[in-house]
C-alpha cells in the first residue's frame, strides 16, 4: 500500500490543464464542459461500434480516457448499451459481416442521437474502400452527424468530434 | 530468412516413401504431389514440426495448396502441391495438426475447395447471409462484386444435458474492443464450453491486395492489425523485398526492430494495465496507461506518427533519427522500463490480485504444443517459440533476443512473461541504437519477376506472423497471405475458459488479447 501511494504521488497530477497542442484541449474541454453541463445535465453517454475497423482507431479513442486527456472529467463516459447511449462512435468501414449489427445498435440508441464516424475507413473507406466485403464508409449503412478524418485521427481530434456532434 | 528446414523435411518424406522436390526458386519449397500431402504432413507430425499455416492459391491451370513448418533454430519449410485441373479436393490435415481447422474453413469458404477428412466444414469467415458458391478468392471473382443477402442460420454446437443454458455474447461486445461472437454453454456460471463465431470485420484484405502494386499493398498490410501495424507491415516488405532480391540497408532493419520493440512495449504495458483493470485494480490501468501515453506522444513527435503507422515501407524505412532522436528514444526506452520494474514489484504484492490471475484461464503444455500457440501465450506455457530466434531476419541474427519461457499458462504467467518482455525489449532497443551504423535508409525498389514470391515470420509484440506474397505481372500482387497469430491463439482461448466461471472470461480474454481484425481479414 505504502508503495502504491508513493507512486501515485510521485506521478502527482498528469491530467493535462488541456493546454498542450497548442491550447486545443483546454478550450475544447472548457467548451465541451459548458454543452455538457447545459444541454445533457453534465453526462454524455457513448456507445461505441467497431465496424469493420483495423483496432488503431480504438487504440486512440482508448485514449481519450487515460490521465492526459480523462474525459471522463466532462462527463463524457463510454456505456455497455446502446439503450443508454446518446451517441454512437463508430469505426471502421462497415464489413459486410457487421452490416446487420450497425444497424441494429443504431436502432437501440433513443432518439435522439447523434453518430460520429471516427477515421478515414468510417468517414470514407480508407485503405479498404468498397469491396465485396465491405460496404465503405459508415454514412452509407447509418447517418452520420460529424465525421473526423485520420488514420487513426488523434484523441484531441475525438475530442473535437464529439463536441461539434453534440453543440 | 532461414529456410534450412526444407532440407530436413525433403530427407524424412523422402525416406518415409514419398516424393519432395526441393525448389530453389523465390521462396524456396518443397514440392509434393497431391498424392503424397497426406504422407508428407504425417511425417511433419512425427518429426515434431510445429505447424504454422495451410492457405490456397489459383493457378493458371487449377489450384494449388500450401503449408508451412518449423522447427526452432532449424528454421522453416514451406510445403507447395498443384491440384491437378478440375480437381477441388485435398487431404485434410486436422487429424494431424488440430490448428488447421479454421484455416481449411477458411480454404473452403474462399476458394470452394474440399478439404476431405475435415471434421467441421460449417463455414466460418463466410457468414450466412452470403449467398452460396461465391468464392471470393477465385480468380474469376471480381473484388468489387456487389453479394445479394440471402437468409441462412449459423449452426451452434448444442448441448441438452439437464441444467444447461446457452449464453450468446456479441458481435457488440459491452467495451471499446472488436466484435466477434461468443456462444457460451453453462452449467450456473461454469462454462462448459465455449464456442467462438468470428469473421465479422473481414473486409476482403487478401482480395484486395491483388493487383496492388507493392507500395500501396504495403499502406493495406499496415492496416491488418492496427496495434501490430509495424510488425505487419514488416512481414509484409520482407517477404515482397525476398521476391524481388533487394536487401535492406542496416541502418534501416534496424530502424524496423526498434519501432518493433517500441511497439511490444507499448501494447505489453495497456494490456498489462488492462488486464488489471478487469480484475478491478485501477491503479495499474491508470499508471500503465500513463506510460503508453508517453510512448505514443513520442512516436509522434519522432516518427510522425502515434502508432507508427507506414513508418516500415519495402526496401526500407521512412522515418530516420538523429542523434537528439536517438538520445531521447533509448532515454524514455529506459524510464519505462524502469517504471514497469517498480510497477512490477508493487504488482507482486497484491495478493488479492494475484489470487484471481493465477489459476484462472489455464492451457497445459500438451495442449498448447499440439495448438502450436504463439507469442506470450505460448511462451507462459513452456512453447518456445519466438520467430525472432526462429527465422533469424536481421538484425536479429547479429543481435538476438534472449527468449524466456515460464510454466503455469494462466493468466498470471502469461501476465509475468509480458512484465518480461518489456524489460528484455528494452535491452534490445538499447543494444541496436548504440551499434546503428550510419547510412541509407530506403532501398530502390526493383519489380519482381512474374511468379516470385517471399515468405516470413515475423514475432510481433502477439506472436509469430507468417506472411506468403506472390507477384504477378508488371510488379502487381497476384496472392497474398497473411496468418496472424491469432488465427492460432483464438483456439487456446475456447480451451482455456472451459471450467472456469462466466464472469472471469473478460480477464481470460484480454490476457490473450487476441486480434479480430488479424484473425478475419
Ligand atoms: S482509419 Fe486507420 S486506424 Fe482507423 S480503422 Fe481505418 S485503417 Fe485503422
Amino acid at each position: 500500500m505504502r508503495r502504491i501511494l508513493q507512486k501515485i504521488i510521485h506521478k502527482g497530477l498528469v491530467t493535462e490543464p488541456l493546454k498542450t497542442e497548442e491550447n486545443q484541449i483546454k478550450v475544447l474541454g472548457e467548451r465541451l464542459n459548458e454543452v455538457m453541463r447545459r444541454r445533457f445535465q453534465g453526462s454524455l453517454a457513448i456507445r461505441q461500434v467497431d465496424a469493420g475497423s483495423c483496432n488503431g482507431c480504438e487504440l486512440e479513442i482508448h485514449a481519450m480516457n487515460n490521465a492526459y486527456y480523462d474525459l471522463e472529467r466532462f462527463g463524457v463516459h463510454f456505456v455497455a448499451s446502446p439503450r443508454h447511449a446518446d451517441l454512437l462512435l463508430v469505426t471502421g468501414p462497415v464489413a459486410r459481416n457487421m452490416e446487420t449489427a450497425l444497424k441494429m445498435t443504431y436502432d437501440a440508441v433513443p432518439n435522439p442521437k447523434r453518430v460520429v464516424a471516427v477515421g478515414d475507413c468510417a468517414v470514407c473507406g480508407g485503405e479498404f474502400g468498397i469491396s465485396y466485403a465491405s460496404l465503405g464508409q459508415v454514412s452509407n449503412v447509418i447517418p452520420v452527424n460529424v465525421t473526423v478524418a485520420g488514420c487513426p485521427p488523434s484523441p484531441t481530434d475525438i475530442i473535437r468530434g464529439i463536441l461539434k456532434a453534440v453543440q | 530468412m532461414n529456410f534450412d528446414l526444407n532440407e530436413h523435411l525433403a530427407r524424412l518424406i523422402n525416406d518415409a516413401g514419398g516424393k519432395a522436390e526441393e525448389v530453389a526458386g523465390r521462396p524456396p519449397c518443397l514440392r509434393v504431389s497431391s498424392t503424397d500431402w497426406d504422407l508428407s504432413v504425417r511425417v511433419a507430425v512425427k518429426a515434431d514440426l510445429r505447424f504454422l499455416a495451410v492457405w490456397a492459391s489459383q493457378e493458371k491451370t487449377g489450384f494449388s495448396i500450401h503449408a508451412a513448418f518449423s522447427q526452432k533454430e532449424k528454421g522453416y519449410a514451406l510445403m507447395t502441391m498443384q491440384l491437378d485441373a478440375g480437381q477441388d479436393e485435398f487431404p485434410s490435415m486436422v487429424p494431424y495438426y488440430v490448428s488447421s481447422a479454421r484455416m481449411e474453413r477458411v480454404i473452403h469458404d474462399m476458394f470452394g475447395l474440399i478439404p476431405v477428412g475435415h471434421p467441421d466444414l460449417r463455414n466460418w469467415i463466410k457468414h450466412e447471409h452470403w449467398p452460396d458458391k461465391t468464392y471470393p478468392l477465385r480468380k474469376d471473382f471480381p473484388v468489387a462484386t456487389v453479394m445479394p443477402r440471402q437468409e441462412g442460420f449459423y449452426p451452434f454446437i448444442e448441448m441438452d444435458g439437464e441444467g444447461t443454458h446457452e449464453i450468446p455474447v456479441g458481435p457488440v461486445h459491452a467495451g471499446i474492443i472488436e466484435p466477434g461472437h461468443f456462444r457460451f454453454i453453462a452449467v450456473g456460471e461454469r462454462i462448459l464450453n465455449l464456442e467462438e463465431r468470428l469473421g465479422y470485420v473481414h473486409k476482403g484484405i487478401e482480395k484486395s491486395m491483388e493487383e496492388r502494386d507493392v507500395f500501396s499493398a504495403s499502406r493495406l498490410a499496415a492496416r491488418i492489425s492496427g496495434d501490430a501495424t509495424v510488425a505487419h507491415s514488416w512481414a509484409f516488405c520482407l517477404a515482397a523485398e525476398q521476391a524481388a532480391g533487394i536487401g535492406v540497408p542496416p541502418r534501416a532493419t534496424i530502424l524496423r526492430a526498434v519501432l518493433c520493440e517500441r511497439e511490444r512495449i507499448a501494447n505489453h504495458i495497456g494490456d498489462i494495465g488492462a488486464i488489471c483493470n478487469d480484475v478491478a485494480w485501477s491503479f495499474m490501468h491508470v499508471q500503465c496507461q500513463i506510460l503508453r501515453e508517453n510512448l505514443a506522444r513520442l512516436h509522434g513527435s519522432l516518427f510522425g506518427h502515434r502508432l507508427m503507422m507506414d513508418c516500415v515501407t519495402p526496401g526500407g524505412v521512412t522515418c530516420n533519427l538523429d542523434a537528439e532522436g536517438i538520445k531521447s528514444l533509448l532515454e524514455q526506452t529506459q524510464e519505462v522500463a524502469r517504471e514497469m520494474n517498480k510497477l512490477f514489484q508493487i504488482y507482486e504484492d497484491q495478493t488479492s490480485i494475484r489470487e484471481r490471475v493465477i489459476g484462472s484461464g489455464t492451457v497445459d503444455f500438451e495442449n498448447a504444443r499440439d495448438m502450436g500457440l504463439l507469442g506470450y501465450v505460448g511462451r507462459s506455457t513452456e512453447c518456445d517459440i519466438d520467430a525472432r530466434r526462429d527465422a533469424a531476419y536481421a538484425p536479429y541474427d547479429k543481435i538476438p533476443p534472449a527468449v524466456k519461457t515460464c510454466r503455469g499458462g494462466d493468466v498470471s504467467a502469461r501476465l509475468w512473461i509480458r512484465f518480461e518482455e518489456i524489460q528484455e525489449s528494452a535491452n534490445l532497443i538499447d543494444k541496436l541504437l548504440t551499434e546503428i551504423p550510419q547510412g541509407p535508409i530506403q532501398e530502390a525498389w526493383q519489380i519482381p519477376k512474374e511468379g516470385d514470391g517471399g515468405f516470413s515470420a515475423v514475432e510481433s509484440w502477439r506472436g509469430e506472423i507468417a506472411t506468403w506474397i506472390r507477384f504477378g505481372a508488371n510488379g502487381k500482387i497476384d496472392r497474398s497471405y497473411v496468418r496472424d497469430p491469432s488465427m492460432i491463439n483464438w483456439m487456446g482461448l475456447e480451451l482455456a475458459v472451459r471450467e472456469t466461471v462466466v464472469p472471469d472470461f473478460p480477464l481470460s480474454n484480454k490476457s490473450f488479447n487476441c486480434s479480430y481484425s488479424g484473425h478475419d481479414l
